[in-house]
């Protein structure tokens, strides 16, 4: 057996190991040492291994290998090329801080008791990583079904209150409506060998009508696993429901598996690529960007307000594979590349920095016991670490420099500012909208993140403290801290990993980044050409620190450092208190303002004669009135009409299935 | 890296630090001299900055190591823009280190903090400074962000050296697109440095200020640090307009002979960009601050018509 | 670049004429507005001298004096002597807010210059550029005109959108014939006229000249 067959062997050993993790922790269920000190540390460890082997994956020529399981004429098909290596790097990332920090986020309580939730965790990482290996249709959907099966049962950990399982069940709903498509997709590309395994779709061959069919039902479909507007309406349902571990899955991981199914079917199994595709998904992404964020900067529910901001994450991913689609359909596969590589870059990103935040957010309900930003503030004085975790989260997805959130969009903008090399002015009319409204996006995000720092861990209690807090315990705060420096290390080195994504753009477009875009060093991030643009996060760094400590050595050198504490400034009136900060809601005021026809706004204003004047808000999603509210009733007439033709009579029944037959001998 | 670039590179942080005090004086006494007063003369902010370093440093109970840190981090960051941008000449060694994107990114980082510090204590005008200064940067910053791109499609880069090369040193074309980005950037100064129409550095007035609620708190040595940071804010706002939109004069990389020249260039640039700022301030009133959006969404809508025009005509 | 200088010129002058279209839409005052319109009739003016420099075409020379002295002194002359004996309230009250209608002519201009792009394929490569920019300046105008409540913008609207057309005329067909200039310059003089005797007639029957009067006027 040769070395390349070792990287997938044990890519599956691993994966199986997970299950196997799963099925040890049912043997008791009830202990929460066993479960956390024991199973979760070796499943970080775990996760860890996987990360190397998709990273060593990434440099290698696919290997592939027929599983002797599965149905007798289609037996499991599995794969490892550099496209699925690299999300598997992005899977066991990610999954070892989750993991690390899981270890010490179980306790005894209500709901699932930690055996079975550390089955259906580990089965839900198994199940991401057999999407991410599978080769052929038939492993690719029994994994994503899996995924959405063990995702929905993590959802509905507290499935006792009826707002969870009302949020599990349109999870659900929309994961099955999504997989439906994926499935359709399938059956429109296998072309007519009836064979489906991936290999066989490579080399079929589809009428150009027949792919973009196909390509329609791709994007529908795992758009609505990755929360693409109008998808979206389940992510901020489903994530705050569960457990903060399983969010920072789903959302850092799960979604990915999505991009990855898009990207796999697009780039890999159709071939030949069309324009009309990626502005399809140039304007989906950067209506899902805005649209994220503008809700985000509405929610006063922290972990809502984090998938809100995932929705934005996954129309930046879209509008970099939307340049590159685009790119490649006129003509122009190196620029699809640099497109390509900002999109993936983007994904590893938001997989760390946002697993990182739902884990903060995580700590912080488990110290505190409350959700609301309303009932916040200060905490940086009880949990150090745990603020000061979050904050290198906040500043990565606000995408400030020199953190990983900004390599990526600057990425993006790069290849969208290369827009003049296409032919059609639509094209190049289009493209900068585009770039326009990332740039938005981006500065609302900052604008988000402030308020979500600012009220959740500086200025005063808003709500009285009845006990002592104290920062989360060693295991979460390793789990944190992992990912923080996976913020700050795809910050500062962005070249190592362009270099691993040119790989993928190899396979996939056939075409590399170019010589310039590697050439330049390790420290000198320069995509295109080094007159062009380029970017060097160290000389940022260094810089901006080194003025900062000799500022403040000359400033103690030259004059003084003394210092007296004062009560803060009152304005002579006396009775400063902490209501008198600014509340999440309102702090986001000047945004509702101004984006008003955006909201669907419900207000409740108090009046001067008020005996008790109450101010009420709430903010609701317009696609829910617009979209969802009539397609339901829709079903629901539908489904009157078809129930007529339950009479309740046997006879009746019968009547059916005999003109059925009749039929079905006449015509087949 | 040459050894002239390396000094180039020293001789414009040193000369931004020094004189950016000088401007902000140079702009309040033409805005004095504009409202018939005598004005303080233009040395006045270094007698501040002198007076706020002697004082003790009073600081609010409940301040974090955040509130503390942030002054220093101001300064940090643009002492880092002001390097960056080709002011003097356009060999600056520590140049690629950032593009425009990067530069802009500069700025964005400043205001997360000083909005970050201003809610650390916990008052009503820290956080309604800092929300009202993520709101204008929120605007302000796609616009400023969506000009340079104009730029960068004029001169195929958005380095700023090749940007001042492309300009200055090449045929002059005149570059419509370009007509827009600088009404756009003129109104994106305004706002980021806190200028009337949309804030008016003058006042204490709480019902309308952005900038002084967002520092409030801040006394001393802090206040000073500050100070000079806003300042060299302003002066490396005049010389990225400068390098954008009047670049000739500024030296070619390892030609000496040219920098005491374009040093008197970028003065006179410079006093004139201060008096103009001045006239601006004192014809304009400020705006409320339900139309600080519009003025803003005025700007970034400008910036993009420039680069849909930069398609149409293409030059 | 092979552009030569004049047509450089000739396209900032494009652009400045869009640039001004844009801040009508933008502009909150009546005075202000005339001002812009005085604005935009002067780069009006540039262009069509330059044009006629470019071209040789000695009656360009004419319509770009006729242009100066009708749109940027008599008719602003005209209005504001118009607004003053009407007294006329100074806010302009859009009937939709400004950032929605800015976004609104972006998306109007992309339409004119698709629209424009494959005209101006066939036409000479100055036409090319500017052909766009005419259509989107009298789009603009349009939705000006739509968005606008007093019979006074309207007004000036329909004026800026004339010149949207003038522009088109003299930059892509390089100018109509010398008589037509003249009779549309009349007309345009005429149509101010009626224009200000019909706001004297409606405010004496609705005392104000919001439109939103007229409303009344349908049957029922």
């Amino acid at each position: 057996m040769s070395s390349s067959i070792d990287g997938i062997n044990a890519a599956l050993a691993a994966t199986t190991a997970w299950l196997a993790l799963g099925m040890l922790g049912l043997l008791r269920p009830h202990s929460v040492r066993w479960v956390g000190r024991v199973l979760f540390p070796i499943s970080a460890a775990l996760s860890l291994v996987l990360a190397g082997i998709g990273l060593a994956s990434v440099l290698k020529a696919p290997q592939a290998a027929v599983l002797p399981l599965g149905l007798p004429d289609l037996l499991f098909h599995v794969r490892l090329d550099p496209l699925s290596g690299f999300f598997l790097f992005l899977l066991g990332v990610t999954a070892t801080g989750i993991s690390i920090f899981s270890a010490g986020y179980f306790r005894t309580g209500e709901g699932t008791p930690p055996g079975l939730m550390c089955f259906q965790y580990h089965l839900f990482l198994a199940s991401m990583g057999a999407v991410l290996l599978a080769d052929d249709a038939y492993l690719f959907m029994v994994a994503w079904e899996t995924m959405a099966l063990a995702s929905y049962f993590l959802v509905t950990t507290h499935h006792r209150l009826p707002e969870i399982r009302q949020a599990g069940f349109l999870y659900l709903l929309i994961a099955h409506v999504g997989a439906l498509g994926i499935l359709l997709c399938f059956g429109v590309m296998h072309g007519t060998g009836w064979q489906f395994t991936f290999d066989a779709m490579r080399t079929a061959h589809l009428a150009p009508g027949w792919s973009s069919v196909a390509f329609g039902l791709a994007l529908f479909g795992f758009g609505a696993k990755a929360g693409m507007v109008p998808l979206h309406v389940w992510l901020p349902e489903a994530h705050p429901a569960a457990p903060s571990p399983v969010s920072a899955l789903m959302s850092g991981v799960m979604l990915k598996t999505a991009i990855y199914g898009l990207i796999r079917v697009t780039y890999d199994l159709l071939g030949t690529i069309r324009w009309e595709w990626g502005l399809t998904v140039l304007i989906a992404g950067s209506v899902t960007t805005l649209f994220g964020v503008l809700f985000a900067l509405m929610q006063h529910h922290l972990k809502r307000l984090l998938a809100y901001h995932s929705i934005e994450n996954i129309g930046i991913i879209l509008i970099g594979l939307g340049l590159s689609l685009t790119y490649i359909g006129t003509g122009h596969p190196a620029l699809g590349a640099l497109g390509l590589a900002a999109a993936l870059y983007h994904t590893l990103n938001h997989a760390v920095f946002k697993s990182l935040l739902f884990l903060g957010a995580g700590s912080i309900q488990h110290v505190t016991g409350e959700r609301e930003l309303g009932r916040m503030g200060g905490l940086a004085r009880w949990l150090p670490r745990t603020a000061f975790l979050f904050l290198v989260g906040s500043l990565a997805i606000s995408a400030l420099p020199p953190l990983n959130g900004f390599v990526s969009e600057w990425l993006t903008f790069q290849a969208a500012l290369l827009s003049p090399a296409l032919e059609s002015g639509v094209l190049r009319s289009v493209i900068p909208l585009a770039a326009a409204g990332l740039a938005l996006a981006g500065a609302l995000t900052a604008m988000c993140f402030v308020k979500v720092y600012g009220v959740v861990f500086l200025g005063a209690p808003r709500a009285p403290k009845e006990t002592e807090l104290h920062d989360v315990g060693r295991w979460e705060q390793t789990g944190m801290a992992w990912l923080a420096a996976g913020c700050v290390i795809l910050g500062l080195a962005p070249v190592p990993m362009l270099r691993l994504l040119d790989h993928v753009a190899r396979l996939l477009i056939g075409q590399s980044l170019g010589s310039q875009a590697l050439r330049s060093g390790w420290l000198w991030l320069t995509p295109v050409a080094a007159e062009r643009a380029s970017y060097n996060p160290i000389v940022f760094l260094v810089l901006i620190v080194g003025v900062t400590l000799l500022t403040f050595v000359l400033v103690r050198r030259f004059y003084h450092g003394r210092l007296r504490r004062a009560p803060a400034w009152d304005c002579g009136f006396g009775g400063l208190d902490a209501r008198m900060q600014d509340t999440a809601e309102g702090f986001s005021q000047p945004i509702r303002h101004m984006f008003g026809p955006v909201y669907e706004m419900e207000r409740h204003l108090p009046s001067a004669s008020d005996a008790k004047p109450r101010f009420h808000l709430e903010i609701r999603d317009r696609f829910w009135s617009v979209l969802y509210l009539p397609l339901a009733g829709l079903v629901e007439a539908v489904s009157r009409q078809v129930g007529r033709l339950q009479a309740g009579r046997i006879s009746i029944y019968l009547l059916y299935s005999f003109l059925t037959t009749i039929f079905l001998l006449l015509f087949v | 890296m040459s050894l002239s670039g390396v000094l180039n590179q020293l001789l414009q942080s040193l000369l931004v630090v020094a004189a950016a005090p000088l401007l902000m004086g140079w702009v309040n006494q033409c805005r004095a001299w504009l409202a018939n007063r005598r004005g303080p003369g233009i040395l006045q902010p270094y007698r501040t900055l002198h007076k706020l370093f002697h004082k003790d440093a009073a600081l609010a109970e409940g301040a974090s190591w955040l509130f503390r840190v942030n002054p220093y981090i101001q300064l940090g960051a643009m002492v880092l823009a002001a390097s960056l941008v080709p002011m003097l000449a356009v060999d600056l060694p520590l140049a690629p280190a950032a593009d425009v994107i990067a530069l802009v990114g500069v700025f964005a980082v400043a205001r997360v903090f000083a909005s970050l510090a201003a809610m650390d204590i916990g008052t009503a005008f820290g956080s309604l400074g800092a929300r009202r200064e993520m709101f204008v940067g929120a605007l302000a910053e796609p616009a400023l962000l969506i000009l340079f791109f104009n730029f960068s499609l004029v001169s195929h880069s958005t380095s700023l050296t090749t940007i001042v090369q492309t300009l200055a040193h090449q045929q002059f074309v005149l570059h419509a697109s370009l007509a827009f980005a600088a009404v756009a950037f003129v109104m994106v100064l305004l706002a980021e440095n806190a200028r009337i129409p949309v804030d008016n550095p003058a006042t204490h007035l709480e019902l309308t200020m952005i900038h002084e609620a967002l520092i409030l708190e801040y006394s001393a040595r802090h206040l000073a640090l500050i100070e000079w940071a806003v300042a060299i804010k302003l002066f490396v706002y005049f010389a990225i307009g400068i390098a954008c939109f009047l670049p000739w004069g500024i030296a070619q990389a390892g030609d000496w002979a040219a920098v005491p020249l374009a040093t008197g260039l970028l003065l006179g640039k410079m006093a004139l960009a201060g008096a103009g700022l001045a006239v601006v301030e004192t014809v304009n009133a400020k705006l409320r601050l339900f139309r600080a959006p519009e003025f803003l969404a005025t700007a970034f809508l400008l910036a993009m018509l420039g680069l849909l025009l930069h398609f149409v005509l293409q030059v | 670049m092979a552009i030569p200088f004049s047509w450089q010129l000739i396209n900032l002058l494009a652009a400045l004429l869009l640039l001004i279209a844009f801040a009508m839409l933008a502009q909150r005052r009546v005075t202000a507005l005339i001002g812009l319109y005085a604005g935009q009739g002067l780069v009006l003016a540039a262009s069509t001298a330059a044009m006629a420099r470019i071209s040789g075409l000695p009656h360009l020379y004419v319509s770009a004096a006729l242009t100066l002295a009708l749109k940027v002194f008599a008719l602003p002359w005209l209005l504001h002597r118009v607004i003053r004996r009407l007294e006329i309230r100074w806010e302009v009250e859009p009937l939709i807010n400004i950032p929605a209608t800015m976004l609104v002519g972006i998306g109007l201009v992309i339409f004119a210059f698709n629209l424009a792009e494959p005209i101006s394929q066939m036409a000479s490569p100055i036409t090319r550029s500017t052909l766009g920019i005419a259509t989107a300046s009298v789009l603009l105008a349009f939705l000006m005109m739509i968005t606008r409540r007093k019979a006074v913008t309207q007004v000036i609207a329909f004026l800026a959108m004339e010149n949207g057309l003038f522009f088109a005329a003299t930059s892509a067909t390089r100018g109509m014939p010398l008589v037509v200039e003249l009779g549309i310059a009349l007309d345009v003089l005429v149509g101010a006229l009626i224009f200000g005797i019909f706001f004297f007639h409606i405010r004496e029957t609705f005392d104000s000249l919001d439109i939103h009067h007229m409303e009344k006027l349908k049957e029922h």
